[in-house]
Order: structure tokens, then C-alpha cells, then sequence
């Protein structure tokens, strides 16, 4: 059984993604703790992309900062060696499907492993790629997180059936960051997600409030939230630890 | 060439969101439909000839051929294409393809603009919404461009992130796609990006080396000894080279951009200094640090001035069927003053790089041998920026 399913059993689960390095790495491990100790049930750790075509402004902006402060694949893997010191929640890396590629799919895989990464979400790598790296994730038991997105259609069982770890739904059109109003009809995915597979289903992409976590976390299994949590990095830099451990017990308690 | 899942060697794929993935493969549907319907290929094939005005002429370069005193040189003149480039012949292709998918607007990104104002052009042309995206770099670079598209009706989107130049425009025209697929296709300007794109466009563009070989063939009686072209995403390139992709006696030469030198980090040559990665969904070679980093590319040409290559490119570099050489910016500038002088022909100076490489080559062959360089486009686009490039400010 996966890792990641044990973050599914304490009620909805809350995934708060962070982006490594921004402002700085320090920055992050208080971050990440903060997050953990507030009611966080997975932590999707983002290693920066020069380039990252998912993502909307506030992210984008995020990765600029965390490049530009000089953090590098090599760093997060020790941030993450430091974490696993305390942090005992599945953790999981988000980032392009380049920067595993170009460390050496082996080696990045194989590294995940040892430090402790339980899964990876790759946006740039849709199920007719998968097998750039599927088998060395599964000889790793390192999850490769599937994606379904509201465009999905005819595409979701089969994405379904062979989901690892948790599925990743994409609320909305378009790249990460705030929205008001989510209209994707969310309910109906699920419902075919739900007839082929047991793993559990995340709603990403567009949700900031506690409201909204609550709606969403009705319909599945939790929530994601990233560009929210970001928007208080770039507000309060290294300040901003005790900023989302405040907003992510906030979320949590509304799910 | 093109395997089913769009792979070239180990190259192309499909490294796109899964928000995308129903509409690349609506659009492959839709090519695979009309590619050999006769009555799609006759609508084509009219708009090339009666709105392109195709088939652009293969010029014998006399004077050049003389001065160079080595092989003979022919030019495919793309630059006299309707809207000044060898763009148009996919922008047509592609439009026509998704007013026959029900599409009612285009997305692109544009470099040099050149792309940009082809399809703003077949925009005007078909009735359809129009948003181009350009690095704001290249909107001050190639202001004209910027003004032409406005006038066509387009909707021209500076892109501020990252650096402001063709590599960013992509990025976010493939955003904007994510977020409005129903109505839009986006008609993407290279062979690049995921698959069918790099199919779709090479096929499109193929109707220049289909022009050459029947040009070459009634001139001369016998194929060329090369065809020089120049190589950013590598369209234009691929266009001439894909009907002798099978005569192994053709030299078949891409020159890329080095921009101040392939040995300096202000270079856009792809082939001679990146390494495969997975970028802008496809698998190819990219310009990247050591942990997959995009570079920020450098090349006084905008439409060259992209740190990928495109899929097939890299996989004719990989088997030894195409020659990839550097060309650097001093070099081409040098060969955009030559072609002036010379032929009376300014070309468009990401043409220029293919000029300047046969600059070099045909002097080293005998007076037999024969060479094609495709001007791509013509080059009063560049005009300011050259003058500035040599030290002269003139107003546009």
C-alpha cells in the first residue's frame, strides 16, 4: 500500500504546495514544519522550473525567485534529508518532467527513495508519457501522480484505472492561481473516477478559501492549495512560516 | 517519418498538460481526416497559388555564384511569398484546418513577427479572432511586425516573463490555450511543441522542397548538392529539406544561430551546445544548465532566438542525415549586407544565416556542384536593427 494513502485517513486531506526555495531554503523547512504542524496531510514540494508552463503569475513568480536565490535540485534533495529528521507525513515533488529527465530519471528516482519523496507530479507528463518514467518509480515505489483535468471526458477511466497514490484533479481550465468561482462540474468526474479506481482524488488549481476547500473537499477526498499559500510567501518572505501555519489550520478546519 | 505517437528516433512526443490532451488529439483527428482529402488539398493548394503566390521562384544567383567562384548557388525565394516569409505556407494550412474543426480563433506566438503577421494575416482573411503572443523584448525589436499584426485586427500580447522572447512566447500562448480550447486552435509556427504539431507543419512547409526538387529538375536536370537553410524551431529547414530526406547524395545543412559564439553563453545553437531534454512538449535537444534549467538563448535574430529544436531536426542530426553548423551574429549580418550588394536581395537575417554558411561552402566546391539556400523571408524587418547593429540609429 502506497504512503500516500495514509494521508487520506485523518478526515479530507489538506495538500499545501510550496515551492523550494523562496525565498530561501531555510525559509522553506519553517514553512513546510509550520504547515505540518497545523494540520497539513501531504506536502507537494515544488523544485523550481525555469520555465513553468502550468503555472500561472504567482507561481511563475515563485520559481523565478527560488531560481534566482540559487537553489538547485541537489539543495532540495538536502532540505529534504533535513525534514525527514521530523516530518513524518507523505511528502511528494511537483515539478517538469525536464528536470527529472535532465538529473537523470535513475538517479532523481532512485534519490527520492532514499530521502523519503513518496510521490511525483509531473504536469508536462500525460498518461501517454508515463512509461518516460513509470518503471522506475514502481521500482522505486515512488508514486507517479496521474492528473485529470475538466477536459478529461472520455480520458478519465482510463486514467483512473491506473492511478498511484492519489489522483490529482484539475479544477479548472487554464494554469494554477486564485479563482472566485470554480464551474467545472466536478461531482460528475468524480463519479467516474469512483466506478474505476479506489484511489483517493484531490481537487487542485484555483481554490483559496475555506469555503471553497469545504465544497471541494465534499465532492472528494481533499483539497490543494499552492498559489494562495504563495501569495503569503511573497507578501511576508521569512516571516511568512507562522502566516501559513495561521491559514493552513484555517483550511484544515474547514474541510 | 512521423512513428504513430509522434516520435522521431527518441524525439517529439507529446509533454503537454493533460488539459490539452483531447485537443491535440481532436486536432491529429482532424489532419488525418482532410491531409489526403482532395478537396481540402485543392483549397490549399488554390490559396498558395492564387493568395501566397506559390510557387515562390528558385532564383539562379549569378552574380554571387561568380564573386563566390565555386558552385553554382540557387536561391528558393520565400521572401516573396505573400506577407514577406515562408511562414504563410503553414499559417494557411493550418488555418484552413481549423475553420474546417469549427474554430473560430487563433492563438499563436511569434518570434520575429513574421509568423505572428502570417497569422493575423489568414486570420483577416478567414474571418477568425487573432491573438498573438511576443516576448516584449521582440515587440521593441521588431516594432513594425508589432504594427502590421494590429492593422490585420490582431490582438498582439507582450509577454513579460522570463526573457521576453520567443521561448516565453510559446510558453504562454500554450497557457492561453489551457484555459480557452472550444473555440481556439492554436496554430503554432514552428515544428515544434507536442505532437501532431511538428508533423502538421513540416508537411506544410514541405511544398518548398517540393517546389525545389521540380524547379532544380527543369533548370539543371539533376538534384543539388546541398540545400542550406536556416534553423531556429527549424520550419523553413525542414521545408527544404524533407522531399530529399531520401537522396542521400543531397547535403542537407541547418545553420543555427551562435549568436556572439558557440563558445560563449550568449548563443542559440541548439544542436552544437544543448543536450536532449523534455521542453515545450517535446522531446529534443534544449539549451540547459546541468539540472534541466531552460538557458536565456541569445541571437540578434528574434526568430532564431529559441533554445529548442524541433523533434525531427534533431533526430536527422542524431542519424547523420542533416548537417548543423553554427553561424554567428557578426557573420550574418556580414552575409545580409553581402546578399544586398550582390543580388539586390535584402533577406530576412535569420535567412541571412543560411546565406552566410554558403558563403563559406561555396567557394570549397567545384563549379559543377550545385547549392540551394532558401531565403526565408525577406529582411526590411530587420533594417533598424542592423543599422543599429552597425552603429547607425534610423527611425522606423
Amino acid at each position: 500500500m502506497s504512503k500516500i494513502a495514509e494521508a487520506f485517513k485523518n478526515g479530507k486531506a489538506f495538500i499545501p504546495f510550496i515551492t523550494c526555495g523562496d525565498p530561501d531554503l531555510a525559509t522553506t523547512a519553517a514553512v513546510v514544519r509550520a504547515a505540518v504542524n497545523n494540520g497539513a496531510d501531504l506536502v507537494e514540494l515544488g523544485i523550481p522550473f525555469s520555465d513553468p508552463t502550468a503555472e500561472g503569475p504567482v507561481i511563475q513568480e515563485a520559481n523565478l525567485r527560488a531560481l534566482s536565490g540559487g537553489v538547485t535540485t541537489d539543495k532540495i534533495f538536502d532540505l529534504v534529508r533535513d525534514l525527514r529528521k521530523d516530518v513524518t507525513v507523505p511528502m511528494v515533488f511537483m515539478t517538469y518532467a525536464n528536470v527529472v529527465f535532465s538529473y537523470g530519471a535513475q538517479k532523481f528516482i532512485s534519490t527520492c527513495k532514499e530521502i523519503g519523496i513518496d510521490g511525483l507530479i509531473l504536469p508536462d507528463l500525460p498518461f501517454e508519457e508515463k512509461e518516460e518514467f513509470f518503471p522506475l518509480c514502481k521500482q522505486y515505489d515512488v508514486d507517479l501522480i496521474s492528473l485529470i483535468a475538466p477536459t478529461s471526458e472520455n480520458r478519465i477511466a482510463m486514467i483512473a484505472k491506473e492511478a498511484d497514490g492519489f489522483i490529482y484533479l484539475v479544477s479548472s481550465l487554464g494554469v494554477t492561481g486564485v479563482r472566485s468561482e470554480i464551474k467545472t462540474d466536478l461531482e460528475s468526474i468524480v463519479k467516474v473516477i469512483r466506478a474505476n479506481t479506489d484511489t483517493p482524488v484531490a481537487i487542485g488549481f484555483g481554490i483559496s478559501k475555506p469555503e471553497q476547500a469545504h465544497k471541494m473537499a465534499q465532492i472528494s477526498d481533499g483539497a490543494i492549495v499552492g498559489s494562495a499559500i504563495i501569495k503569503l510567501l511573497a507578501q511576508y518572505g521569512k516571516d511568512a512560516p507562522s502566516y501559513v501555519g495561521e491559514y493552513v489550520k484555517s483550511m484544515k478546519d474547514a474541510l | 517519418m512521423t512513428n504513430p505517437n509522434g516520435r522521431f528516433g527518441i524525439h517529439g512526443g507529446q509533454y503537454i498538460p493533460e488539459t490539452l490532451m483531447n485537443a491535440v488529439i481532436e486536432l491529429e483527428e482532424a489532419y488525418n481526416k482532410y491531409k489526403n482529402d482532395p478537396e481540402f488539398q485543392a483549397e490549399l493548394t488554390e490559396l498558395f497559388n492564387e493568395y501566397a503566390g506559390r510557387p515562390s521562384r528558385l532564383y539562379y544567383a549569378q552574380k554571387m555564384t561568380q564573386d563566390l567562384g565555386g558552385a553554382k548557388i540557387y536561391l528558393k525565394r520565400e521572401d516573396l511569398n505573400h506577407t514577406g516569409a515562408h511562414k504563410i505556407n503553414n499559417v494557411l494550412g493550418q488555418a484552413l484546418l481549423a475553420k474546417k474543426m469549427g474554430k473560430t480563433r487563433l492563438i499563436a506566438e511569434t518570434g520575429a513577427g513574421q509568423h505572428g503577421v502570417a497569422t493575423a494575416t489568414a486570420a483577416a482573411l478567414f474571418g477568425m479572432e487573432c491573438v498573438v503572443f511576443m516576448g516584449e523584448e521582440d515587440t521593441i525589436r521588431q516594432a513594425l511586425n508589432v504594427y502590421r499584426m494590429r492593422l490585420l485586427g490582431a490582438e498582439v500580447i507582450p509577454v513579460k516573463t522570463g526573457t521576453r522572447t520567443l521561448k516565453d512566447a510559446v510558453s504562454e500562448a500554450m497557457r492561453e490555450w489551457t484555459s480557452r480550447i472550444s473555440d481556439t486552435h492554436y496554430c503554432l509556427g514552428s515544428v515544434m511543441g507536442p505532437h501532431p504539431f511538428p508533423t502538421i507543419v513540416r508537411d506544410f512547409q514541405a511544398v518548398i522542397s517540393k517546389e525545389i526538387k521540380e524547379q532544380i529538375l527543369n533548370k539543371e536536370g539533376r538534384l543539388p548538392d546541398a540545400v542550406i537553410a536556416c534553423v531556429g524551431g527549424g520550419s523553413n529547414a525542414i521545408g527544404s529539406f524533407y522531399n530529399f530526406i531520401d537522396d542521400k547524395d543531397v547535403r542537407l545543412i541547418g545553420c543555427e544561430a551562435a549568436g556572439r559564439g558557440i563558445d560563449t553563453f550568449e548563443t542559440a545553437a541548439t544542436v552544437n551546445t544543448g543536450r536532449v531534454g523534455i521542453f515545450h512538449g517535446m522531446k529534443s535537444y534544449f539549451c540547459q544548465d546541468e539540472y534541466g534549467q531552460i538557458a536565456p538563448v541569445y541571437s540578434i535574430s528574434a526568430g532564431l532566438d529559441y533554445p529548442g529544436v524541433g523533434p525531427e531536426h534533431a533526430y536527422l542530426h542524431d542519424i547523420g542525415r542533416a548537417e548543423y553548423v553554427p553561424v554567428t551574429d557578426e557573420e550574418a549580418v556580414q552575409a545580409f549586407e553581402y546578399l544586398a550588394k550582390t543580388e539586390g536581395i535584402i533577406p530576412a537575417i535569420e535567412s541571412a544565416h543560411a546565406v552566410a554558411y554558403a558563403r563559406k561552402l561555396a567557394p570549397t566546391l567545384d563549379k559543377d556542384k550545385i547549392i540551394v539556400i532558401t531565403i526565408s523571408g525577406r529582411g526590411d524587418k530587420d533594417c533598424a536593427a542592423i543599422a543599429r547593429y552597425r552603429g547607425e540609429d534610423i527611425h522606423e
